[in-house]
């Protein structure tokens, strides 16, 4: 029948445009992990080592009053940051993410100082103290923040990959975003444009199980969030975020594509956060044993420890770097605790640049 | 029996219109559905199809007549019609002589400079002359929106920027304001100067997230560090029997939100020097228009650098017994209502406000001081809008100065009916300002 021999046509065709939205996918799965040298995992190690500990400090900060507000924690998405980071130009690429943000400002080696003194509100922060835990920045990095509207930062990471292609400068925006935002609508007009306009831009779900506490599979009809994009003809990739080396390689690849000029990638980060959805969350929405097995089996921190001595680094020396990098969250956390508050006049700057 | 043709209007705003081309002379039959004209406004050129069968009588509006106004017969159509040797003849009423552009009183404006070399230019076209200049001068200056580049803007306000700046700078969105709102104020963030134009800012309210929480507050919470220059812009305000959902005039709204620049400007000076200021200014705008005042022609100084200062108010109207505060297409009415008032022997002040943040209260202090009796003019709800916030201005800062309370004349509190005489009941015109104002004057 006409029909049929009609429908066959394009089944084809949409099976040539599936094996190009898996292209990026099978070549991952075909070569996994980033050759490290032993320098490069070590300072990959160092990096997550002192977000888990500056977030630690930041909780016990918390605890004691000095931190106030909403206050989301990194511990256990460490790789996800650090990988993905370690990937970049830092003289084009752009990075920004919602309010879970701590850990990429640390992955940049901004200064803890600066913040943790954001954090406990004063005037030596990274925002002067005027924005706290979610708002932070460093448009010196290129990282544009800090946002606290759930997905509000997809289309704003989008602009910025348009600003680059605008610019011509060949830069990249990666737009984090968490299993919760990937639901809002937003996202899905960024997808539209930014792949209707080959725009520069990675879109990276970091999909730690759970929207606050609601689980994946609760919220989403489609859990498989790097298959989302199909619909706008964006690749997606699925990727262990709980091993550094196999996000900076899934970085690269994707990285290569997007700055050929193929407009979007989807990549889906599979990671797990230890800590409740923000300070006050007691968590009680999964198990003990869910998270003890995580810890236990999959930290990403533990299981380059494990890489570098397999490599023949001395403990001694992990041992020695723990040590140093306590010291660096200790002095974070006094700076913070001592520096003074802003002075009343700044609750009245940068409301405008100009003056009118 | 004749049936008369009559002007049609294509859109809900157009008033008058060129008949452009007669494509169907006397005596020729047509049928339903036949292209019997084509029609131009400042918007958009049409076809006029015949409705009835029959033969054309007499076209009575020549090709090419100008400012035809909606309703005028331009032609006959029917049986039984002697066909009149010349247009405009055998007892049909005469055409509409070409209508005078809908000029603001400027000679009454005891303030308004005196220009030298200036020219007639419509709102609409002062808009996109300020975005036109602006682009020429600045790489980073783009266009953004829906209809914006191919189709020359919905209300043709970008017309012919494609064509000059090409796809690059000037960019036809989806149906999508959330999402292009968010990467207009991501490209600002990134160091671009976007211009995101909103069809209307009744579906910015799909987008008002960024235009708050991304563009307005990220200086502050980032310390000053991250800036976003952008300009929102688009039509605001009731348009002309569109309904609810399309007549709204959002200006308190965005007015209340510290970190925004909001503008809505009157005349096609201001529309131009303030456009201009806004696209250049290191902040978010919020550039409310207003589509009845599109296709209203005013003069305008030949200045390709005509900027006009954001936060300072305009005195449209010298006067000494009361003051007549508004903004947007409101200004209009209140000149109107002075121009009546003149005639009752009361003389008002006509303050526009342009910038509605930062507000420009010592004006309206000033004024106050002089004439001791305002009243507030706005085009819009009466609660919580511009004009309560000018009444507590002048209740904290002005009370000393005050001979009689201060008054709003607003739309009526409801949401906007379609029904033509309900529409009218609902919004505000110049006798309503009149009676205000005599009330204050104790003279109603």
């Amino acid at each position: 029948m006409a029909k049929a021999a009609a429908k066959s046509a394009p089944a084809v065709a949409s099976d040539g445009e599936g094996q190009a939205l898996r292209a990026l996918q099978d070549k991952h799965a075909a070569d996994k992990r980033h050759q490290a040298s032993e320098a490069e995992l070590l300072e990959f190690y160092e990096k997550m080592l002192l977000i888990r500990r500056f977030e630690e400090r930041a909780g016990q900060l918390y605890g004691l009053g000095l931190i106030g507000g909403f206050c989301h924690l990194y511990i256990g998405q460490e790789a996800v940051a650090v990988g993905m980071l370690s990937a970049l130009d830092g003289s084009r690429d752009s990075v920004i993410t919602g309010y879970r943000d701590h850990g990429h400002m640390l992955a940049y080696g901004i200064d803890p100082n600066l913040i943790m003194a954001e954090l406990t509100g004063r005037a030596a922060g990274i925002s002067r103290g005027k924005g706290g835990s979610m708002h932070m920045f460093s448009v010196d990095h290129r990282f544009y923040g800090g946002h606290g509207i759930v997905g509000a930062q997809v289309p704003l990471g989008a602009g910025l990959a348009f600003a680059s292609q605008y610019r011509g400068d060949g830069g990249v925006c990666l737009a984090y975003f968490g299993d919760g935002a990937a639901n809002q609508g937003q996202v899905y007009e960024s997808f539209n444009m930014a792949a209707l306009w080959k725009l520069p831009v990675i879109f990276v779900v970091e999909n730690n199980g759970y929207a606050m506490g609601t689980a994946v599979q609760r919220g989403s009809a489609e859990t498989h969030f790097y298959r989302r994009g199909t619909g706008f003809r964006i690749p997606g990739m699925d990727v262990n975020g709980m091993d550094v080396l196999e996000v900076r390689r899934a970085t690269d690849i994707a990285l290569e594509y997007v700055r050929a000029g193929n407009g979007p990638v989807l990549m889906e980060l599979h990671t797990y956060r230890y800590r409740g959805h923000s300070m006050s969350d007691p968590a009680k929405y999964r198990s003990r044993e869910e998270v003890q097995d995580m810890r236990e089996k999959h930290d990403p921190i533990e299981a380059a420890k494990a890489e570098l001595i397999a490599r023949g680094v001395a403990e001694e020396r992990l041992k020695e770097i723990d040590k140093a990098i306590r010291a660096r969250v200790s002095e974070a956390a006094d700076f913070a605790e001592n520096s003074p508050e802003p002075a009343p006049a700044e609750l009245y700057t940068d409301v405008l640049v100009e003056r009118y | 029996m004749a049936v008369e043709l009559k002007m049609p209007a294509l859109s809900p705003t157009m008033e008058e219109g060129k008949l452009a081309r007669w494509l169907v002379k006397e005596g020729d039959e047509v049928k339903s559905g036949d292209i019997l004209a084509e029609i131009e406004t400042d918007k958009a050129t049409m076809e006029f199809e015949a409705v009835d069968e029959g033969r054309i009588g007499a076209i009575l509006v020549p090709e090419g007549t100008e400012g035809v106004k909606v309703g005028t017969v331009i032609a006959t159509i029917g049986e039984g019609i002697v066909v009149p040797a010349k247009a405009g003849t055998g007892g049909n009423p005469e055409p509409t002589p070409p209508a005078v552009p809908d000029q603001v009183r400027d000679d009454a404006v005891a303030v308004a400079p005196v220009l030298s070399n200036t020219q007639t230019i419509t709102v609409r076209e002062a808009l996109r002359d300020a975005m036109a200049e602006e682009m020429r001068r600045d790489d980073r200056v783009f266009v953004m929106g829906e209809e914006v580049a191919q189709y020359q803007g919905a209300y043709k306000v970008t017309q012919g920027l494609l064509e000059e700046f090409g796809p690059k700078r000037v960019i036809d969105t989806p149906i999508t304001e959330y999402g292009f709102a968010g990467i207009g104020a991501g490209a600002a963030m990134g160091g671009l100067r976007p211009i995101v134009e909103f069809m209307t800012f009744n579906f910015a309210m799909q987008a008002i997230d960024h235009v708050l929480n991304s563009a307005a507050k990220t200086n502050y919470m980032s310390g000053g560090q991250m800036r976003c220059p952008i300009v929102f812009r688009g039509p605001n305000g009731a348009a002309s029997r569109v309904g609810a959902q399309h007549s709204q005039n959002y200006a308190p709204w965005y007015a209340a939100v510290p970190g925004l620049i909001v503008i809505a400007p009157y005349d096609a000076a201001d529309a131009k020097g303030l456009l201009k200021a806004a696209i250049r200014s290191e902040d978010p705008v919020v550039f409310l228009e207003n589509e009845l005042i599109y296709g209203r022609s005013f003069e305008l100084a030949e200045d390709e650098d005509h900027v006009v200062p954001i936060g300072k108010a305009r005195v449209m109207r010298e006067g000494k017994d009361v003051t007549i505060v508004s903004y947007s297409i409101g200004v209009g009415l209140a000149l109107e209502a002075a121009e009546t008032l003149a005639g009752e022997g009361i003389d008002a002040e006509v303050l526009d406000l342009r910038t509605l943040r930062p507000l420009d209260k010592n004006a309206v202090l000033k004024s106050l001081a002089k004439t001791n009796r305002l009243v507030v003019a706005e085009e819009g709800w009466p609660a919580c809008g511009i004009a309560s916030e000018i009444i507590s201005i002048c209740m904290e800062e002005g009370f000393d100065h005050l001979d009689a309370p201060v008054l709003r004349v607003c739309n009526e509190d409801v949401p906007l009916p379609y029904a033509a005489n309900l529409e009218k009941l609902a919004i505000i015109d110049a006798p309503r300002i009149v009676s205000a104002v005599k009330k204050v004057c104790y003279k109603g």
